[in-house]
Order: C-alpha cells, then structure tokens, then sequence
C-alpha cells in the first residue's frame, strides 16, 4: 500500500563504545548518557545476562536466561562460570572438572582447553564471544545504533594469558576491544568518590568466581592503584560447590541413591542451594528444598551454620588484602574509605570481616552486580574523550621474568608497577654459528620457573652466525595499559629489527582467532540473511493486508479496470515469491505493488479528507 | 629503543636530593599528557607514540621516586655501576660482625637476634643519613669523587640490608614453629 514516510533522521547513529562487565556468574553492559553511565536492559527488560551458554539439540546457540533454564534440561550441553576456564590448561582444571556438567574435549597441557556442547567443541574465548555477542545485540537494540568498540573489565588479578583470551573473546564477538580495566578500578570510577576528595580507597571485589582487592590513591580525578592482589579462582562459585556437596551428601545417605551421576538433577539441586544462600543474606534460617521424581529434600540451614561453613573462604581473602596493604606500604588506619564489589559482598559474614580488617563501613550504595559496568562504560567515555577529568592508572598485578641458567627467574617487571611498564634485557649466543635464541617468560612471584606461571616462549631468530657471545640482541619486554605483554627485538650490531615468533602458553594463536573470527562473521552473515527475509515478509504482510483491506473502500470500485487488474497481478506475484528465501525479490514485488495502489492510495487519502472536512463545522 | 633517560623525562638534571611531591606532581601532570587513553581514536603512530611515552614516564617515577634505586641509576648513568655481585662482599669492618650473626642465625637464638635487628636498624639509619648529606653535596658541585663514596655506602647499605632481610626470615621462620 502506499504510504507516505517521514523521516526522522538518525539522531541515534552516532557511535558508542560501550562498557562491559564480562562476569562468572552474570554479565552486563552499560553505556554513557549524557555523562551519566548507565547499564542496558535487554529485550526481557533485564541488564543482567547470565554468563551461560548452551547449545540446543538443533544447534541453536542459547545465551543467558534462556541457557540458564536449559541447565536443568540439557546439563551436558551447557556451560556456565566459562570465565573460570579461560586463559587455562585441561592440568590446571582437573580439580573441578567432575562439578561441571560439561565434558571437556581432550588436548594438549600447554594448549588451551576446549570444552565438549552436544556435537561440537569450542574454546572459551569462543564460549565467552557467544555471552560478548548477546550483549553486543543488546546494546545495538537499544542505542539503535551499530556497536563495535568496547571496554571490558577483568580481574585485577588475571594473568597475562586470562586478559589475552578476554581480547580474543571481544575479537570473536565482533568487538574491538579498546581497554581491558581492572574490575576493582572500574568500579572506584563508577563511585566517582574523586568529587569528594582525596585519599585512600580500598576495593574488595569478591565475585562468582574471582577475588581481588585494590588499593588506590585519588587525587584530583587521578585513581593511582598503588597495589593489588587477589585470587582468580575464588568466589561465590565455591560457596555454592560447598553447599551443593554437603546436600548431595544428604540425599546420598536419606534416598540411598548417588544423585551425582545425573547432571540435570545436579543443576537444578546447585539452583536451589544458590537460592538458600541468597536467602540467607536477608534471613537468619532458610531451608534448602528441592524435589526430584516425586521425593522432597529439605534442609535447614542457619546463618550461624552457613557462617561456620564458609569461614575459611573468607579467611582466604584476607591475605590478599594484608599482601596489598603492605606492597602499598600503608596500615588499615590509613584507608579513608572502603567499596565493596560482586555479589558476594552481600554476605554480612564477609561485610564485617572487611569492617574489621580495613575498620571502615564500606560503601554500598550502587548495586554491587552492576557497578563494574557502570565503571567500564565511565572509562568508555574517558577513551572517547567524553570524560576528560578523570584517568586511571593500574599496575599489573604479577611481576614478569625470563628463565635463566638452572630454572631460575630473573624478574624484570615487578608486580604493581604502573603500567605501561618495560624492561630492556640484552641477549646474546651460547654456541658459534648459533642463529636463533629461545626465551621463556613467565608471570609470577616466586624464584624457580616451575612455580610460575608459563606465558610465552620467544624464538628470536635471523641472528648473523658468529661466534659465540659475539651477537647482541636487545629484547623490549612492554606491559601495555591492558596488561598484556609486548615484545620486540633488536640486533645491537646492525640496528635491525628482529621477528619475534609469540606462542602462547594456554592461549590461541593469532591464526586460531583469526579462524574463528572468520567462522563467527560466517554465522553473522547468515543470521543477517535470515533477518533480512524474515524483515521483508513482514512488510509484505503489512502491504498484502492494507491492499486486501482497500479492495473493501468505494474507491477501489472506482477504479480503471486495467489499474485493478494489474493491482491483482502484482498483488499474485509478491504472493507467489513471499516464501522465497530472496528478500531483495520479495522487496522488488512489494516496491511493484506499491507503486500499482499509488492511484487507490490518492483517492482514498482525498476522499478521507474531504470527509472528514464535510463533518468539520467551519 | 634508544635508552631513555629518566631524569630526561621529568625534565630535571641528573641529581640526587629530589623534592618528592614535586615529582609526583610532574608525574601527574605528564600522565595527564601523555597516557594511551588520551590517544585512543588518533591514528596507530600517536598510539604507539602515547604508549612509549607513557611506558617510558612510569619506568622513569619507578626509579626516581626511591633513594636508592635513583643513586643506582645515576651511577649507570654515569659508568659507575653497582655489578650484579653488589652487596656480595663483605666490608672489611664488618666482617667480624657477619661471622658473629651466622653464629646466632645457626643457634636461632631470638634474643641475640633482635640485638642483632637492632643495631642493623641504626647502621641503616646512619647511612641513609650519610647518604642524604653526600646527595646534597652532589646536587651542588657534581663531581666522580662523590659518586665513589655514594657507590661505597650503598655497597654498604645492600649488605646490611641483606643481613636484615636473613634476620627477618629466621624470625618468620621461628614464629611458624
């Protein structure tokens, strides 16, 4: 049918970089407006997207309340908490493999894992890209606007390996990752505590999966982290395995059956003793219940019990916060002010432990899931020149090094330095004619290579053959402002740059990204394809329902006999391409009978004037 | 990758004695500058041109804002480097000293210990104060002769810092048991 349309310009087109909270348990995105950051409600009207996947018998990709809900279904075909596998080996795992309801696929210890969905295997950059996308399509839909830069936030605490499958993760997803920030930093920057003064902060960030804690000095819209420390791999998470077994345990003994062995049954057990723990924040007893094939467990449990269980969880944060204290060289007296981050925070075990540790009331005004966020999308604004009155600057949370003669580690970036940070090491040849040098680096605190943390081997090659010790490599190690490891060589004799050849220890070659940024861009082209077709058809239905309509109004009668022919003929054939998968054939019909009703469309437009103008008393 | 030079950096002639909040003042102010996230949306040269600055700024402030490590630096700089080994050989009039701590580092004898934690403490305090006045001294008339007896006591100061640190450890060690 012929309309008129009016165009209202595309004031929303400009581009926004978003912020992202890429979280264990949930993940969100937020955005900048007008100076204020806020995060972004999905279609369900939801910010919070469940970091779960799952892939559905037809192949189907579910993401966040949907793949939540196909954990009790589908348990081996879903995967959650996949923040916890990134960056990691199958060895590094082995512990927890058994509680996961996935199966993880077999592969080398030095490469990294890949875990089994239904027919199909992926890493969990490419698990992550899937959590990155939703939010992506989230943001797109409600800026109505393309979105293709990003912030997101990381542990303080990740290793290099961690923050690069992150970067790979955004890259998969479409994303141009601009900054990885630091989860406790963003989240000093959504409090935006520099407006009220200098000082001291302390972020305890205690999530579903990771702890960390940061000390920063504020002074006139600069967050200086002074230190920071953590755990990558405490959380909530553990809380929740603790409850799950101690029921399991339970049901073993009251049913006489090994509940365990099915996962689905797990899951939705894990559900309600996760509901218990939420509870238990508000209430002083709660009971665990859940029910399976017709049978009911129930189980009382007291804060005072709950409290007893998960005091050494607590406890184990509280290194990491004396650790940062004392790399900062301050005593808790000197803190000015204390901000709890994650979910965990709403525990008041683990609120008065940070009271009587850092003894300060921390803050708890912003909503602790969604406070990373806000941060993420403050920095957004900072990298977009949007915020010019603030700026960050981190350290990096492990001290780098290169093995050296015997195992050893020589460091040459300690950790809590700011970064960007660099060391120069000079390498030269053991052996004549020697034309290449491996080096090994590793992140880590301690003195013997086997207790760090593998990052990446160096070959360093193309050196001129000569004689032994005569050649003179510099080698520029550089942690830029994400955290993440650069290298670059360079012969000293000659001044030539020399090609550095990066394998990553647990990561993916550039090449693997590359892999799956082409096979994602694949499956984006095919999704746009369907989204077309399915786009087109529903404008069909609107032009075929208004032609059908009209053919009821006195103006059609009115007619030509050869205008309502052809109307007919061209109505037919819109119909007869309408399941066609073509929608550039389906819009050319519709563009065709369009233009047939342009005449019906006029008459009808007049007369409805000049009825209406008939009823008008002037 | 040509060497950068720190006091370069900040702006200030190589010296010894800086005003500390004067440099953490300046760090600020060239972070402001220079940082990467000032540079995000220009072209990938003024990227990786924030990104060396930057590195180069915070490398610089690691170094210069603690005594020690500065003096180091500026003795490098000058071709006076402390060797690797620094802090390795025994001071001669010290000597007597180290054996006697070995002794009571073998017994464990707490109290022996703390007297020895003690005076360690004090020798550290003199010679950072030794230090000071030699920093001084360099800032007015710079000179090798100077930078010879501030290689001296900081060879000085690493030894006895060294037997601090073993002090340190014997009693983490002790409180374990």
């Amino acid at each position: 049918m012929g309309t008129f349309q009016i165009d209202f310009g595309h004031e929303g087109q400009q581009s926004h970089i978003v912020g992202i909270d890429l979280g264990t348990t949930n993940s969100l995105v937020a955005y900048l407006d007008a100076g204020v950051p806020k995060v972004i409600p999905g279609a369900d009207g939801d910010p919070i997207v469940p970091s779960v996947v799952s892939v559905s018998p037809l192949g189907q990709i579910l993401v966040g309340h949907a793949a939540q809900h196909a954990l009790g279904t589908h348990p081996e075909r879903s995967i959650y908490s996949v923040k916890r596998l990134m960056g990691k080996g199958i060895d590094d795992v082995a512990g927890e493999a058994k509680l996961f309801p996935f199966r993880f696929a077999p592969s080398e210890a030095s490469e990294a894992l890949r875990v089994e969905l239904g027919t199909q295997t992926f890493s969990p950059p490419e698990v992550s890209a899937f959590i990155l996308r939703q939010l992506k399509h989230n943001a797109e839909q409600f800026l109505d606007a393309p979105v293709t830069q990003a912030v997101i936030t990381v542990p303080a605490y990740f290793n290099d390996a961690q923050r690069q499958a992150t970067k790979d993760a955004g890259r998969i997803a479409g994303l141009e990752v601009l900054r990885l920030v630091n989860e406790p930093t963003a989240a000093s920057l959504a409090y935006g505590l520099d407006k009220r003064n200098d000082g001291i902060v302390a972020v305890y960030d205690f999530g579903g999966g990771t702890f960390d804690v940061s000390i920063l000095k504020l002074h006139d819209g600069i967050f200086e982290v002074l230190a920071t420390s953590g755990d990558t791999h405490l959380g909530g998470d553990d809380i929740d395995h603790l409850l799950l077994r101690i029921a399991l345990e339970d049901i073993q003994s009251e049913w006489n059956i090994d509940l365990a062995a099915q996962p689905g049954a797990v899951q939705l057990l894990r559900r309600a003793v996760i509901e218990a723990k939420h509870r238990l924040s508000a209430l002083p007893v709660t009971d665990i219940e859940f029910s399976h094939d017709g049978r009911s467990y129930r189980r009382e449990l007291t804060r005072e019990l709950f409290d007893k269980l998960i005091t050494p969880i607590v406890e184990r944060t509280l290194g990491p916060c004396r650790q940062a204290l004392a790399d900062a060289k301050l005593t808790p007296a000197e803190i000015d002010e204390v901000v709890l981050v994650g979910g965990s925070t709403r525990i008041p075990l683990v609120r008065s432990a940070v009271e009587v540790l850092f003894r300060a009331r921390p803050h708890t005004e912003l909503d602790p899931d969604k406070v990373v966020a806000l941060g993420a999308a403050v920095q957004a604004g900072i990298l977009s020149g949007a915020v010019d009155d603030k700026l960050l600057l981190d350290v990096t949370p492990l001290s780098l090094g290169i093995e050296t003669m015997g195992g050893l580690v020589s460091k040459l970036i300690h950790r809590n330095s700011t970064i960007p940070a660099s060391a120069t090491e000079s390498f030269t040849t053991g052996v004549d004619g020697q034309t290449n040098v491996l080096i090994h680096v590793v992140q880590g605190e301690r003195e013997m290579v086997k207790d760090c943390r593998s990052l990446a081997r160096f070959d360093l090659k193309g050196i001129p053959p000569l004689p032994a010790g005569m050649a003179r490599i510099e080698v520029r190690f550089l942690i830029d402002a994400n955290g993440i490891l650069n290298v670059t060589a360079r012969d000293q004799r000659t001044g030539l740059e020399h090609s550095v050849e990066v394998k990553p220890s647990y990561g993916l070659t550039d090449d693997q990204v590359e892999g799956m940024i082409l096979e994602s861009i694949e499956k984006a082209e095919q999704d746009f394809q369907e989204r077309q077709v399915r786009e087109a058809r529903l404008e069909a239905d609107t032009i075929l329902a208004a032609t059908e309509k009209a053919k009821d109004n006195p103006a059609y009668d009115a007619l030509e006999d050869a205008e309502r022919a052809l109307i007919n003929q061209r109505l037919n054939e819109l119909l007869v391409v309408y399941h066609s998968e073509d929608h550039l054939l389906i819009r050319r019909k519709i563009e065709e009978l369009n233009a047939a009703t342009m005449t019906l469309a006029e008459n009808m437009m007049n007369t409805a004037v000049s009825t209406a103008l008939k009823g008008t008393k002037i | 990758m040509s060497p950068v030079d720190y006091f370069e950096v900040f702006g200030i002639r190589p010296s010894l004695a800086i005003d500390l909040s004067a440099l953490q003042k300046r760090f600020y102010e060239l972070s402001r500058q220079w940082h990467p996230d000032r540079f995000a949306a220009r072209s990938p040269e003024e990227r990786q041109q924030a990104l060396d600055n930057t590195a180069a700024l915070n490398d610089a402030f690691r170094v210069l804002r603690d005594p020690v490590s500065r003096a180091e630096y500026l003795l490098a700089h000058n071709g006076l480097a402390i060797a690797g080994q620094g802090g390795k050989d025994v001071p001669p009039d010290l000597l007597e000293e180290a054996l006697e701590l070995n002794m009571a580092l073998e017994e464990a004898d707490s109290s022996d210990l703390g007297r020895f934690q003690k005076q360690y403490g004090e020798m550290l305090e003199t010679i950072d104060r030794d230090l000071g006045a030699l920093f001084a001294d360099y800032d007015a008339t710079p000179g090798e002769a100077i930078l010879l007896n501030v290689r001296q006591l900081l060879n000085r100061r690493k030894y006895i810092s060294n037997l601090t640190a073993k002090i340190g450890k014997a009693f983490e060690a002790g409180l374990a048991h």
